[in-house]
């Protein structure tokens, strides 16, 4: 079946003539029209301009033109904007919402021949770690549909992994690639902060967001990572330095690699299965001719409270601009004030509106210096932590998340249990790393199990080139759920 | 009973006439003509997922603003978000600097009427970007987004002023300042410069910090100068009578000419101040600001000093001379023109000035005078070489502002040139003594200044044109002649 390629084999196939984009994108649009019903991992398909755009894809094959990603249908996160496509963010409050232009990585990805199968489900504003919060509907895990995918790019992680894109483009705040890749067993990297341009990727938290990929495998990541990777002028958060060929990273080998195992990150209460699987990979790294040694990162259990100042603080300021005035549906009340409160208190969902309350106490006069100004600091430790390790260590391999997937509504009323899924992934994000995740393994229900590897500041290509000898060795990521 | 004095800060912001907007490459546009909302795009109308890229022109021009005060210039810049919900605030958040402004510590001197000068502190100036503007039209409220996002340079003075006249002064010399750099056009009509002032008194001697008010609305230096006097008479007698003030946000009402309260401020607001998370530290490095002071232009006080010892102008008029740029411009092209100096000088603060006061016309229009510098320059040349006299040049003045053309050819035509023929002159005076038999015979007499008297009637007999020197001594010697 088309859908069951890697975005690196349909690419060769596309590039050798054997099959056409338009073949492939129906192919695609068919599964989704027959699975997407049960899974919801997408909140918009567009269909009649992806085989638009995959007959355009096609045209140009034909008159000898190539490009990365020529013919390639994908999916997108909710948050990024598309031009003309409805981007909702997940939010009530953004409902009907059509952007009047398209973000930097989005259009990159369109420039290098790339189709847009639609925008994938997302937590309200990528506020979440299941789905559970979208304003729309919750995304359900393809390996067991009464399982959350993770979050809160939930859906661009259930469409790689139901087959109905061949990659997927999601943001990382705090873990929202990698949680979710690791609940539905496919690969995802978060860049270090700056590598890919921010401009139309609606904020949540300013000083972690970062664009994230989704793939099979970690060479299919290494592609959509040539395209979108790169300084942008829009984002004088994006980091002029040159984008190394994350194709030609992939050597395969790893021996020599120093290999650091936190023993932080095995915390209590982790599900036995989990460790086991991380274990396990982390013999296989041995194999493969790297050095393990253990180290420590003292300030990893500091990193989930400074992440909920620090973001909550940045969104509650960010999420201002949803009022009602210019976009989105208003609730007019007639006077001003009464019309803001019913379009913000009817638009945003519970767990949003905890947040901006949340942040906006942490930035109050008064609590300043207790609550954000502290965590800034706090926030520096956490970095000095990974700047030591990485002073002997090339990468760190941890579990991605102390648990394989939960149920759907198992955590909803326990905002606190949610937010501990992300606590092995909340340090790299507050310091601004790169980290991917891959599957390594399943538990006793058949759920997959992810394995971080964290690498430096830009350090992707090495980060990458683990995670692709690690493939090369095994065939966790071969496996699909049955669905 | 107590003598109360006042205690004055002002705030002010200014727009930065830079290309482009502050934070994206929309025009700057003039915001009171232009069609509302077509100078916009995705970043000043707060788009989702939009970020700010900070306009390098703005930033200099705030340095050069920064340097003409004498404000230090930090390292390290940092922008910050101030957060209130408003519709005319896009992103629910205006970018601004708290922490880590552009510019501190600066002075500005100011020259007061009675010709003293004194240095009023300047405590920062800062970038942000301006909002856009509401129009309240049948209970509905527009929303204009053109001047969203325009560049502003916020400049803060220490409550180092002592009187509405000072605040006038202070607001007159940094208008100036803003418009010889070339980033602020100084017209308050438009909004593109805005003063604001924090007005409290106490009696004279303490050293306490009473209650203030602010006062808002100030469309113009006069209204500035009369809201602070109002306000400085009202505090006064409000704590005279044994009151307390308020503290509260005043607005001057121009056709009630009094302040009026707009907003009781029972607790200071709390705009949630942080680091704006989508910019880097700004990082301005002393090889970057001595780039900026290098293309300083002459500054007033400069221009002023090069008047009084290159020139050899009074302090008086100097000072009158580089208070508006376009004063300063008309001068100089006068003098480029071949005019004398001090001759100059007088003439446009005296009769030009005088002609513009009459009319109603700012100081700041003498570029767009009939009577062009050229033509001033040509009439006090005729002047002082003898061909016109003053009399006749002040009329030609009038002229020459009312309908503008040519001095020496206007001489030409009208027969204006000096009489300076002694036996012309000394025939008009006989005439005249001979008509006034009784006043010469006074004279005579001892009432010296009836000569007077008698000289106006010659120069009326010669319609003005006579040489007044010549016309002096010949008067006197036909009276001696008299003498029986």
């Amino acid at each position: 079946m088309l859908t069951d390629l890697t975005l690196a084999e349909a690419h060769a196939r596309l590039r050798a003539g054997e099959i056409t984009a338009v073949e492939l994108t129906q192919a695609h649009l068919d599964r989704i029209a027959a699975l997407d019903p049960q899974v919801c991992a997408y909140l918009i398909v567009t269909g009649e301009q992806a085989l638009e755009a995959a007959a355009q894809a096609d045209r140009r094959r034909q008159q000898g033109e190539d490009a990365p990603l020529l013919g390639i249908p994908l999916a997108i996160k909710d948050v990024l904007v598309t031009q003309g496509v409805p981007t909702t963010c997940g939010s009530r409050i953004l409902e009907g919402f059509i952007p009047p232009y398209t973000g930097t990585a989005v259009q990159r990805l369109f420039d290098a021949g790339a189709i847009m199968l639609g925008k994938t489900n997302t937590d309200e504003f990528a506020m979440g770690s299941s789905t559970e919060n979208s304003g729309y509907c919750t995304t359900h895990n393809p390996w067991d549909l009464d399982r959350v995918p993770g979050g809160s790019s939930g859906g661009s992680a259930a469409a790689v992994a139901g087959h109905m894109a061949l990659g997927a483009l999601g943001t990382d705040t705090g873990g929202s690639v990698r949680q979710p890749a690791a609940f539905c067993g496919v690969s995802a990297l978060k860049p270090s902060y700056g590598r890919i341009s921010r401009y139309g990727l609606i904020a949540f938290a300013s000083s972690l967001d970062q664009i994230g990929v989704f793939g099979r495998s970690v060479e299919d990541m290494a592609l959509l990572m040539n395209v979108i990777a790169g300084h942008d002028p829009q984002d004088s958060t994006s980091i002029d330095a040159p984008v190394p060929d994350y194709v030609a990273a992939l050597t395969g080998d790893i021996r020599g690699l120093r290999v650091g195992v936190p023993r932080e990150y095995f915390v209590e209460g982790m599900q036995p299965e989990v460790e086991h699987a991380v274990r396990a990979a982390i013999e296989q790294f041995t194999a493969l001719g790297a050095e393990i040694q253990e180290i420590s990162l003292p300030h990893t259990s500091y990193g989930l409270p400074v992440y909920y100042l620090i973001s909550a603080a940045e969104a509650s300021s960010n999420l201002a601009r949803f009022d009602g005035v210019r976009y989105g549906p208003r609730e007019s009340q007639g006077a001003m004030w009464p019309t803001y409160k019913a379009t913000r208190g009817h638009g945003f969902g519970a767990e949003v509106k905890r947040r901006i309350m949340l942040g906006t106490y942490a930035l109050s006069a008064g609590y300043y210096d207790a609550y954000y100004l502290k965590a800034q600091k706090v926030r520096t430790l956490v970095k000095q932590d990974f700047d030591r390790a990485f002073e002997s260590v090339d990468v760190i391999l941890s579990p991605t998340t102390p648990t394989t997937a939960f149920r759907i509504g198992e955590k909803v009323d326990d905002p606190l249990q949610m937010y501990l899924s992300d606590v092995l992934t909340l340090p790299a994000s507050l310091s601004g790393i790169a980290g991917v995740s891959v599957p390594c393994g399943f538990d006793a229900d058949g759920m997959p199990i992810g394995l971080q590897i964290t690498g430096a500041a830009f350090g992707e290509p090495t980060v990458l080139r683990a995670a692709h000898a690690y493939q090369q060795a095994t065939d966790w990521h071969r496996q699909s759920p049955a669905l | 009973m107590t003598a109360y004095e006042p205690v004055i800060g002002l705030e002010v912001h200014a727009e930065l006439e830079t290309a482009s907007k502050m934070f994206c490459a929309c025009e700057v546009v003039d915001s009171t003509s232009a069609r509302p909302n077509t100078a916009i795009c995705p970043v000043c109308l707060g788009m989702p997922g939009v970020l700010p890229v900070v306009n390098r022109q703005a930033v200099e021009y705030g340095l050069m603003v920064g340097l003409a005060l004498h404000c230090e210039i930090p390292a390290f810049n940092q922008f910050a978000r101030k957060s209130y919900f408003y519709p005319d605030l896009p992103k629910g958040y205006q970018i601004s600097q708290y922490e880590y402004p552009l510019a501190v510590n600066g002075w500005l001197e100011i020259d007061l009427p009675d010709g003293a000068s004194r240095q009023i502190r300047i405590r920062r100036a800062h970038l942000e970007e301006d909002t856009g503007k509401l129009t309240h039209v049948d209970g509905h409220s527009l929303v204009d987004l053109n001047r969203a996002g325009v560049p502003l340079l916020e400049i803060v003075s220490e409550a180092d002023i002592h009187s509405a006249e000072e605040a006038e002064a202070y607001a007159r010399k940094l208008r100036a300042i803003l418009q010889y750099l070339g980033v602020n056009s100084g017209d308050m009509s438009k909004g593109v410069l805005r003063f604001e002032a924090n007005v409290s008194v106490r009696p004279v001697g303490s050293d306490e910090l009473r209650t203030r008010t602010e006062i808002k609305n100030l469309n113009s230096i006069r209204s500035l100068a009369r809201g602070v006097a109002y306000e400085i008479e009202r505090q006064t007698a409000v704590w005279e009578s044994g009151g307390a003030v308020q503290q509260a946000t005043m607005g001057w009402d121009e056709t009630r000419q009094v302040t009026v309260v707009q907003r009781v401020k029972e607790s200071a607001d709390d705009y949630r101040y942080f680091p704006e998370p989508d910019l880097p530290v700004l990082e301005i490095s002393p090889e970057w600001v001595e780039t900026v002071r290098a293309q300083l232009p002459e500054l007033p006080d400069a221009k002023r000093d090069r008047y009084m010892n290159a020139l050899g102008l009074t302090r008086y008029d100097a000072s009158v001379l580089v208070a508006e740029r376009a004063v300063a411009e008309y001068f100089e092209a006068a003098l480029a023109a071949g005019g004398d100096p001090k001759q100059l000088a007088n003439y446009i603060t005296g009769d030009v000035f005088r002609q513009m006061n009459l009319e109603g016309r700012e100081r700041e229009e003498i570029g767009s005078l009939r009577l062009t510098p050229q033509a001033l320059a040509q009439l006090v040349t005729l002047v002082q070489q003898g061909t016109i006299n003053h009399g006749i040049a002040k009329r030609l003045l009038e002229t020459l502002y009312a309908e503008g053309g040519d001095p020496a050819a206007l001489v030409e035509q009208q027969g204006l040139a000096q009489v300076t023929d002694e036996s012309v002159l000394a025939g008009a005076i006989s005439a005249v003594l001979d008509e006034n038999p009784d006043e010469v015979a006074r004279y005579l007499a001892g009432e010296d200044k009836l000569i007077k008297f008698l000289m106006g009637k010659v120069m009326k007999a010669l319609r003005g044109k006579g040489d007044a020197q010549i016309v002096q001594r010949l008067l006197a010697d036909q009276l001696e002649a008299r003498r029986v």
